[in-house]
């Protein structure tokens, strides 16, 4: 090893060590040829201290964090966004991960009373309203029933809702970072309300949390009786606390507000109950000064995750891989186009992996990048046909105020020094 | 299967006082509402004690707080002030959730009658009632507020959905972009100490960081 820098020009690095050899060659170093090491790299040529001692016992960590070199890959918090940080919102690393399921340990929060500690002991569930037999569940009682599994994002209704009037944050993680994608396990929501006997007159379910804001909101019976599920597992383990611990409501498709956490009642109605988080939140207001309300399914929409501004290409030029991740709440992805040029021309990506239903679905396309600027996007393909919409498109029809349900086009500004900024292309 | 359709037999009865204590819901037309009722004066009493600390003594809104009051008109304006007068649509909302879920961080401290009092206070705050006002179960579903008609259900499948299932374009799609907004412009990121978005992936050229400290 040594102290002297291979590469006297990469931008922003701090000028620490770097390494000597083909590993050390900088940003914009490389021609597209492969690296020819002009002198023995001492990572090889040297024995390592761990490849020589011992590394840390099996009963170090019972339950294991990330290594610390990977500590970027953190939720982080836009302090400004809100007037406090328990009715606030964090962002999942979108940019750092690969693959489609989201790590819990940082997958995004959103809370309006903080995230509350409720014991499976103290759990209670009841279902009531316009049923036959209103009912109390302890949650050993709900241990016993059958069970279902699915994958499912779960996409805050606001996800993007900053970038409606411009570009304003710098980096996926926080333009798009309000989701995750988990496998839940727990029991279908119509096998819980079968047991009660919902009354012909029960058209809606209410659904609220055992936290201080309830979150209530109203869930049309046919939705509730498809797919809606009352989850106690996450990624093959219990919840999170922040993720509602022990037990909430997955919606698949539906907006994350929906996903009522620390499921406390569901009750049975004749009609919505048009409650706080439906009416004064979650609508979406529009250019005559009317709102929508009810727009529960988050649409066909994708993200370039790398490159992007916390993503830059520091390698030079060559292959570059463009990676990044598609969902729609209306069914599977069937397809997602990158450009490199703005939208001017469109070529297919990979879906790597599968593509399941209402849930985060993971593209790549390689490519041989020749230093030149880039303006990156990609765009949604979902089995309905729908095509993911531009920011330009959505805002014809919606105007700038619908807070909601952003699903418009990315652009990534990837310029010759490899740094990527989060631009709006006309 | 059948045996499920006649269910498992889990769980057990819930309560009426259960019920009662869990099932706050009040609906638009009324449904949920308890006995009860409380004036606009009583409301601006309980209002200035465990509200005006935020919401400020008018419901105007301190700080950053929510403004409960005003911006009647503004829902086409470039930055609307959506509150109860001019953008909720229903009373029971107000009264449902000031009774569930406020004063935030003590929820749940508002009695029935202390819920009427401070639904008639932002009645009056909004312009909408006389300073001698009250509200009670029997005449509350009388109370309509501006923009009771101001919201319509889902269109996207008619407004939206044909006009974005259309098979794109894939080549030439139109003339050169160029950039017209950059988020560096504004510059409201938090930043990394070197100055780039927060959580930036660390160059792989450089030394690895030491072990944080514990």
């Amino acid at each position: 090893m040594t102290d002297e820098p291979a590469d006297n020009d990469i931008p922003g690095a701090s000028r620490r060590t770097f390494l000597k050899g083909g590993a050390a060659l900088g940003a914009g170093a490389l021609a597209g040829a492969a690296a020819r090491a002009e002198s023995p790299d001492p990572l090889i040529t040297e024995v390592q201290d761990w490849a020589t001692s011992f590394g840390e016992a099996v009963d170090a960590t019972p339950y294991g964090m990330p290594i610390h070199f990977e500590s970027h890959v953190v939720r982080r918090n836009v302090e400004w966004l809100t007037e406090s940080p328990v009715s606030s919102i964090n962002f999942t690393p979108i940019h750092a991960l690969e693959g489609t399921i989201t790590p819990q340990g940082c997958a995004f929060e959103r809370h309006h009373s903080g995230a509350i500690e409720l014991s499976k002991a103290d759990y209670r569930l009841m279902i009531n309203g316009l049923v036959d037999r209103p009912l109390v569940f302890t949650f050993e009682d709900l241990m016993r029933f059958p069970r279902a599994s699915l994958v499912a994002f779960c996409e805050c209704a606001a996800n993007g809702g900053m970038e409606w009037g411009g570009a304003q944050l710098e980096g996926c993680q926080f333009t798009q970072g309000m989701i995750h994608n988990m496998e839940y396990v727990g029991v279908p929501l119509r096998l819980l309300l079968a047991e009660a006997g919902v009354q012909p007159e029960g058209k809606w379910i209410y659904a609220e949390g055992a936290d201080a804001s309830s979150n209530g909101r109203s869930i049309p019976m046919e939705k509730a009786m498809d797919d809606v599920m009352v989850a106690f597992y996450a990624n093959g383990e219990a919840l999170r606390k922040e993720h509602g611990y022990p037990a909430r409501l997955v919606v698949p498709g539906w907006e994350g507000n929906m996903w009522v956490k620390w499921l406390r009642r569901i009750g049975v109605y004749d009609q919505a109950v048009e409650s706080r988080e439906e009416t004064s939140k979650y609508t979406d207001l529009m250019p005559d000064g009317r709102a929508r309300k009810w727009t529960w399914v988050m649409d066909a929409k994708s993200v370039i995750t790398s490159p992007s501004p916390q993503a830059p290409v520091r390698h030079g030029k060559g292959p570059l891989v463009i990676t990044g991740l598609a969902w729609s709440g209306h069914g599977k992805v069937a397809r997602v186009d990158v450009s490199l040029d703005g939208g001017r021309n469109w070529q297919e990506a990979r879906i790597t992996g599968e593509a399941k239903p209402k849930a985060l679905t993971r593209f790549h396309l390689d490519i041989d990048w020749d230093g030149s600027e880039l303006l990156l996007q990609s765009r949604a393909v979902d089995e309905t046909g729908y095509v993911q919409p531009t920011k330009d498109a959505l805002r014809a029809i919606r105007g700038l105020n619908n807070v909601y349900h952003n699903n418009g086009i990315q652009t990534w500004w990837l310029k010759p020094d490899g740094e990527v900024e989060n631009v709006e292309v006309a | 299967g059948p045996a499920l359709a006649e269910g498992l037999g889990l769980g057990r009865p819930a309560l009426p006082e259960e019920i009662a204590a869990w099932d706050v819901a009040v609906l638009p037309d009324g449904t949920g509402l308890p006995e009860g009722s409380g004036d606009v004066l009583t409301g601006e009493e309980v209002f200035a004690d465990k509200c005006a600390s935020c919401h400020g003594e008018f419901a105007e809104g301190l700080d950053s707080w929510p403004v409960l009051a005003g911006g009647e008109g503004t829902l086409t304006d470039r930055r609307p002030v959506k509150t109860i007068g001019s953008y909720w649509p229903h009373l029971s909302t107000v009264w449902d959730y000031v009774h569930r879920s406020m004063p935030f961080g003590a929820a749940q401290t508002v009695s029935v009658d202390e819920a009427y009092a401070i639904t008639a206070f932002l009645l009056y705050s909004n312009g909408l009632v006389e300073d001698d006002f009250v509200l009670t179960r029997a005449n509350f579903t009388e109370v309509a507020l501006p923009n009771a008609e101001g919201f319509y259900s889902d269109d996207r499948a008619e407004t939206e959905y044909p006009l974005f299932s259309a098979a794109p374009c894939m080549a030439d799609c139109g003339p050169e972009v160029k950039v017209t907004k950059r988020a560096v412009e504004l510059n409201v990121t938090p930043e990394d100490p070197d100055g780039r978005p927060a959580g930036t992936l660390p160059a792989l050229t450089t030394t690895a960081a030491a072990v944080p400290a514990e």
